[in-house]
């Protein structure tokens, strides 16, 4: 999409569609989905509950369950290479190796029977020549470089707290230097403090590893922290895609505003009253014929309910899918 | 925004109230040392990470878990030295909404049946005809359409969840209700309706909240009075426009500087604190901030401040308060 750069994208996903076939009917969790990651940068994919973002992820990885899951189109370029297209041989090397996730909540996604030195240990005998002491030697060093002192190697995962065990699920994620992270929701089980440490520290190893990171996040906050460029995906979509000051600055889908509007801000005058979209995210096995906004939106037409818009370039890097985008930053949704 | 009026009775007091409990390395201090007061009316915002002790500090309140020590008084009489049946009375006038709408509703109760249960429980009406009204009525109040009164609550969202769970805490008419993060296990949009239904509902019926969350934004957006809550104690209260204006107390500054803020050119120093709360199991002597603090002191380490009021309603609990402390 972004044919301004010369430069192949690290990640350049073309009309991505994954379905889940299920007892109700068929959920068509992500639509014709289009975004690139360059190398060394951030995207925030922000999104509500249900809106396809995770699903995305594991596309990404292809880590859809089949059945009832289904990637039904589209292709995953990472370094150019259609991942799809590669033998499970190929993927295992891609997965883990070039391309590593951090998960929401760091109790889970850890195994609690084993040390998170030996945790570490594993992700690199599995995906480098290291071994034995060698493969030691380099896990310490990755916990000391997410700032976990050595004498903590040989503990459990039940011995750290909350935002120490999101320091272990990122140092077994960046054991062996990947060239992509995709971090799902990596803060939102955090207290504020804790968080704000988490995001630093992505930061800073980002930029001594230089690698791209593809941030699933519902909160608007945290992308602004961290983030390059934001991607707003509703109901499978995205609906607006853009680099963060200027997709901040001025959002145009009539959702876009609506989710900035419904953040309470801690600089907003107390006791007022929250600009709330009406209704709820359509119901994916039953995706409306037009625009999936436009049942929610104040400005919807006729041409909306007939045919979804499509995504157009407003400016130029502004991708908007909205027939009537908004032109004023602070319009407001009733 | 009215400050205090002077001479006027708190709804809702609490003093130096102590919740431990036992546990097998020794004791645990949840709540330790709280003086808070609400006004009838107001909304005391309760701030702080998890583990602080605001949840237990919240049930204690209402009676649910039993205090060590100190005082709750309701209109002036202490609610935890009272007879069964004036606490019987105050379970009534206080109610409670829990933070997750999924596991806080029995999954096998129909709509009716959550909403009514307070009802039936209090035997506040003799027909099945008048609970009814009463249900519906209490549907309508709450926003919820009347055609979901069979619907279980795993046929509704999050939101409408939550719903059920104001109109369950709003059924016997209470004065004080203690919202225990109403809106954390919802999205954007579906708390920004939550927030706006509480806010209606405390205008329109003059409901008194202790509103306890770990969000800063919402806090502001819900509050007349907020309280900073660190490992047990109250380290910071004001009113929410002073709080948020000047925060004295070492933590809160780091706290409002951790809150990732959507306004892009409007950005401020991070005060990014090191280490995690530490254990409440014996915590030790001292400030209980002391080990993170920036501005920490050999005094710090051995002599717990008191909390003081600095300035007019300003209430800050750090020995250096006002001296070093303006906001970066």
């Amino acid at each position: 999409m972004k044919s301004l750069h010369r430069e192949i994208p690290l990640l350049d996903i073309r009309n991505l569609s994954v379905r889940f076939n299920t007892d109700s009917g068929v959920v068509h969790a992500v639509n014709n989905l289009n975004f690139s990651l360059r190398k060394g940068k951030s995207l925030g994919l922000v999104g509500e509950t249900g809106a396809g973002k995770t699903t995305t992820a594991l596309a990404t990885l292809q880590l859809i369950p089949n059945p009832p899951g289904e990637i039904t189109s589209g292709e995953i370029l990472f370094n150019g290479q259609d991942i799809r297209k590669m033998t499970e041989a190929e993927k295992r090397l891609v997965r883990g190796n070039r391309i590593s996730m951090i998960f929401q909540d760091p109790m889970t996604s850890l195994n609690p029977i084993m040390t998170v030195e030996e945790q570490i240990v594993e992700m690199i005998a599995l995906h480098s020549p290291m071994k034995g002491s060698r493969a030691k030697k380099r896990a310490l060093e990755m916990l000391d470089l997410v700032g976990i002192r050595p004498e903590r190697a040989g503990e459990y995962p039940h011995q750290f707290s909350g935002g120490m065990r999101q320091r272990v699920g990122i140092a077994i994620a960046l054991a062996c230097e990947p060239a992509l992270l995709i971090a799902d929701e990596p803060t939102t089980a955090l207290d504020v403090t804790i968080q704000a440490q988490v995001l630093e520290l992505i930061k800073e190893i980002q930029k001594i590893l230089h690698t791209s990171l593809l941030l699933i996040t519902h909160d608007l906050g945290v992308v602004a922290e961290i983030c390059d460029e934001v991607a707003i995906m509703y109901a499978g979509s995205l609906v607006e895609y853009a680099d963060l000051r200027t997709l901040y600055r001025k959002p145009m889908h009539p959702y876009t505003q609506g989710l900035f509007n419904a953040v309470p801000k801690l600089d907003s005058e107390p006791g007022g009253r929250l600009a709330v979209i009406s209704g709820l995210m359509p119901d994916p096995v039953d995706l409306p014929a037009g625009c999936t906004f436009s049942p929610r939106c104040p400005y919807a037409g006729e041409v909306c309910l007939e045919k979804p818009c499509g995504m157009k370039e407003y400016e130029t890097g502004h991708f908007v899918d909205c027939y009537f985008p908004l032109r004023n930053k602070g319009g407001d949704l009733g | 925004m009215n400050e205090k009026l002077d001479g006027m009775k708190p709804l809702l007091e609490i003093r130096s109230l102590k919740k431990y409990f036992p546990v097998r390395s020794g004791l645990l201090h949840a709540v330790d040392d709280v003086d808070l007061s609400i006004e009838r009316g107001r909304t005391l915002g309760l701030v702080g990470e998890s583990g602080c002790g605001k949840s237990t500090l919240g049930r204690v309140v209402i009676g649910l878990i039993e205090a060590t020590s100190g005082s709750i008084l309701f209109k002036g009489e202490d609610m935890l030295h009272h007879n069964s049946a004036r606490r019987a009375e105050f379970r009534k006038r206080a109610q409670i909404v829990f933070q997750d709408p999924f596991s806080s509703l029995n999954p096998r109760m129909s709509v009716f049946q959550l909403i009514a249960e307070p009802l039936f429980i209090n035997k506040a009406f003799r027909s099945r005809k008048e609970t009814e009204r009463r249900v519906h009525e209490l549907m309508d109040t709450v926003g919820l359409a009347r055609r979901l009164v069979t619907s279980f609550p795993h046929e509704l969202d999050g939101g409408r969840r939550q719903r059920i769970g104001v109109a369950r805490a709003l059924a016997l008419n209470p004065e004080f209700i203690v919202l225990d993060e109403p809106v954390s296990a919802l999205d954007v949009c579906i708390q920004a309706q939550i927030l706006n239904l509480l806010g209606d509902l405390k205008r329109d019926h003059g409901y008194t909240y202790l509103f306890i969350s770990h969000d800063l934004s919402v806090v502001r957006y819900v509050s007349d009075e907020v309280a900073v809550m660190y490992l047990g104690q109250v380290v910071e209260k004001a009113t929410n426009t002073e709080l948020f204006r000047r925060p004295l107390h070492p933590y809160t500054q780091a706290l409002l500087s951790a809150v990732p803020v959507v306004d892009i050119d409007n950005r401020k120093k991070r005060i990014v604190l090191e280490g995690d709360v530490p254990s409440p199991i014996n915590p030790p002597a001292g400030c209980r901030f002391a080990p993170r603090c920036r501005y920490r002191q050999n005094r710090c380490g051995n002599e717990s401040p008191s909390i003081t009021e600095v300035e007019p309603n300003h209430f800050v609990s750090c020995h250096y308060a006002g001296s070093i402390l303006d906001y970066v």
